[in-house]
């Protein structure tokens, strides 16, 4: 069995917006190509992805909805006609193809879940996916359709599998929490920027889930200007505890690149550091709850350059027990991308230390995050001591 | 808004001849910490609350399930004629009345009856929805200036880009009486071009400020 795949198809870009639009899968070129710099990255890693079928999509969408998409990237709508289901916005403008173009990405994840789930390969990524805003019958966020929320139902129905699904995108990963708020096979667990400012102003502490699926959604939402101790201390604990509690079979991360201080859409004080640790932890627990079954897609990161392609890049190699190189970045990389790039190259694995100026009211900001995860686990707390 | 839109209109009641252990109960089942007591004709008579039966119990007595205090009637420790709305009273004036008189439940009253209830959690929950939180969006803070025209010049920018804009609240600025603070949620993930044309034209955008650290 493979340690690992890499999901992808060149048609996964045609999930484009449009050239000033902040979403751009160029990230997925720019990583693929940083990997293959370095060696870490070969064409036999490669599965290509797989488009979603009408009915895999009906697991998570409305067939009026997955019409209006499709007719949306025909031409046949205009921008009026489908805005009450979040299409034609400034957020989710409409493009040529968009239903096909979703569907691959959908398909990628999928052909992810099967690779893991028939034993082709312990672990799989899609860099394509992770679209997790993606609501039922409307896209949010730059989210057409949800992949995640597809890919879950996929798990439970063909494979009858306990889902955990990992959020670790700046952004609360609220379209896939509300597709599970009611199921008690289904776990959410969610670190992102409080929604004070930020969208979608959801994943507070107290949504834990309604009905039978009470106590299966974890949110965990720190400060605005958290740095990596405080988002690593939250992360860990959150994760071993959730972990512990549900017992998986299967683990879903969401690796959204946009808690990064470069970040442009948010405010999230975080460095390289994390983007080498998260992947570590839930690597280590996959192995050690669901027998290495590990599902991992993209998702948000909006400093495409500098940001973007060594996070991602640290999660396949992790993923493939590949050391994360340290030092500089291969210079034909850099030479090769710099020319587009807006913005000059960090020429290193590491970001540079200090990144930014001290924080005032940092112990502050660490001590609320900590209260946070106190109330936040209270519920598993409390119920393994009775 | 007002209160018959918010309002519980099937609330649980009690008779006066219902004993406190009976209070309980119904709270403890029915997850709720207030309860119109009425008679056949469905009058308010009182209201009985959980703080005032916990209040009515003797400390030592607290966990005895025998304290006389369980089987005496609610009439005798409820609050007799308490204050009552009205249907088309509006929500503002409700939330006012339960904080100058430091209560936690009104009774609805229409033609003499009972015909409803609000609690502070419902209030609560109006003004979470007042704020346009349970859609999802990013939220701008505009410091103004307190003058005429203000809120049209900045709506012209969100409808420059199009921008669905969910709730707009006006707060008093803390540090200068002069200001208001405009705290906007829009329906975008993006909200970076509304907030670069909002500086351009020249106005105070908070989003979000180090925490201590004025601008
Ligand atoms: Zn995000
Ligand atoms: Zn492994």
């Amino acid at each position: 069995m493979k340690k690992a795949v890499f999901v992808y198809s060149p048609e996964q870009l045609g999930y484009k917006f449009s050239d000033t639009h902040p979403f751009n899968h160029k990230r997925l070129t720019l990583t693929m190509d940083l990997l293959k710099n370095i060696g870490a990255l070969d064409d036999v890693d490669i599965v290509p992805a797989r488009i979603a079928t009408e009915e895999e999509l009906l697991l998570a969408h409305d067939p009026k909805y997955i019409e209006i998409v499709k007719n949306a990237g025909h031409g046949k709508l205009s921008e009026a006609q489908c805005a009450s289901y979040g299409i034609g916005t400034e957020d989710t403008p409409i493009f040529e193809n968009m239903h096909e173009a979703s569907a691959q990405l959908v398909g990628g994840t999928l052909t992810a879940v099967d690779c893991v789930m028939e034993g082709k390969a312990q672990h799989a990524l899609n860099l394509g996916g992770g679209l997790h805003h993606g609501f039922r019958g409307r896209a949010s966020g730059f989210c057409i359709y949800n992949d995640s929320t597809v890919a879950i139902r996929y798990l439970q129905e063909k494979y009858n599998a306990r889902v955990l699904y990992v959020d670790t995108d700046a952004h609360h990963g609220d379209g896939v929490q509300w597709s599970f708020y009611e199921d008690p096979n289904v776990c959410t667990l969610s670190i992102h920027e409080t929604g004070r400012y930020l969208f979608p102003g959801t994943g507070n502490i107290t949504e834990r889930g309604n009905g039978q699926g009470y106590g299966t959604s974890f949110n965990f939402p720190i400060d605005a200007f958290t740095e990596d101790e405080s988002f690593l201390e939250i992360y860990e604990k959150a994760m071993r505890e959730v972990f512990e509690f549900f017992k998986p079979d299967v683990v879903l991360t969401q690796n959204g690149a946009d808690a990064h201080y470069f970040d442009p859409l948010t405010h999230l004080y975080g460095t390289m550091n994390i983007y080498r640790e998260i992947p570590k932890l839930a690597h280590k627990l996959a192995h050690e709850y669901c027998d290495g079954k590990w599902i991992a897609v993209g998702g948000g990161g909006y400093d495409i350059w500098r940001v973007v392609p060594r996070a991602w890049s640290m999660l396949w190699l992790e993923m493939t027990d590949q050391k994360i190189p340290t030092g500089a970045l291969p210079q034909a990389w850099l030479d090769r991308w710099q020319p587009e790039a807006p913005v000059p190259f960090i020429p290193t694995w590491e970001d540079p230390n200090p990144l930014y100026e001290p924080i005032p009211r940092k112990a502050e900001i660490e001590e609320k995050n900590a209260q946070m995860l106190e109330k936040a686990l209270h519920i598993i707390r409390t119920e393994k001591r009775s | 808004m007002i209160v018959e839109e918010i309002m519980n209109d099937e609330p649980y009641t009690l008779a006066p001849t219902n004993t406190v252990l009976e209070a309980l109960k119904l709270m403890r089942e029915r997850k709720v910490r207030h309860l119109p007591v009425i008679d056949n004709e469905r009058h308010v008579l009182g209201v009985i609350t959980e703080r005032d039966i916990k209040e009515a119990l003797p400390s030592s007595l607290k966990d005895e399930p025998n304290s006389p205090v369980f089987s005496a009637m609610v009439e005798e420790i409820m609050i007799k004629n308490p204050l009552v709305g009205h249907p088309l009273d509006f929500v503002e004036e409700v939330a006012l009345t339960f904080y100058e008189a430091k209560i936690g439940c009104l009774p609805i009253v229409s033609g003499g009856k009972l015909v409803g209830i609000v609690t502070t959690t419902d209030l609560l929950y109006t003004y979470i929805e007042l704020t346009g939180a349970t859609e999802p969006g990013s939220k701008i803070e505009i410091r103004v200036s307190d003058t005429p025209g203000v809120l049209f010049e900045i709506t012209k920018i969100f409808n420059l880009h199009h921008a669905n804009v969910q709730s707009v609240l006006v707060y008093p600025d803390s540090e200068n009486t002069q200001n208001k603070i405009l705290s906007v949620r829009v329906k975008t993930l993006n909200p970076l071009a509304i907030i670069e044309d909002l500086r351009q034209e020249g106005f105070d955008v908070l989003w979000p400020n180090l925490p201590g650290v004025s601008l």
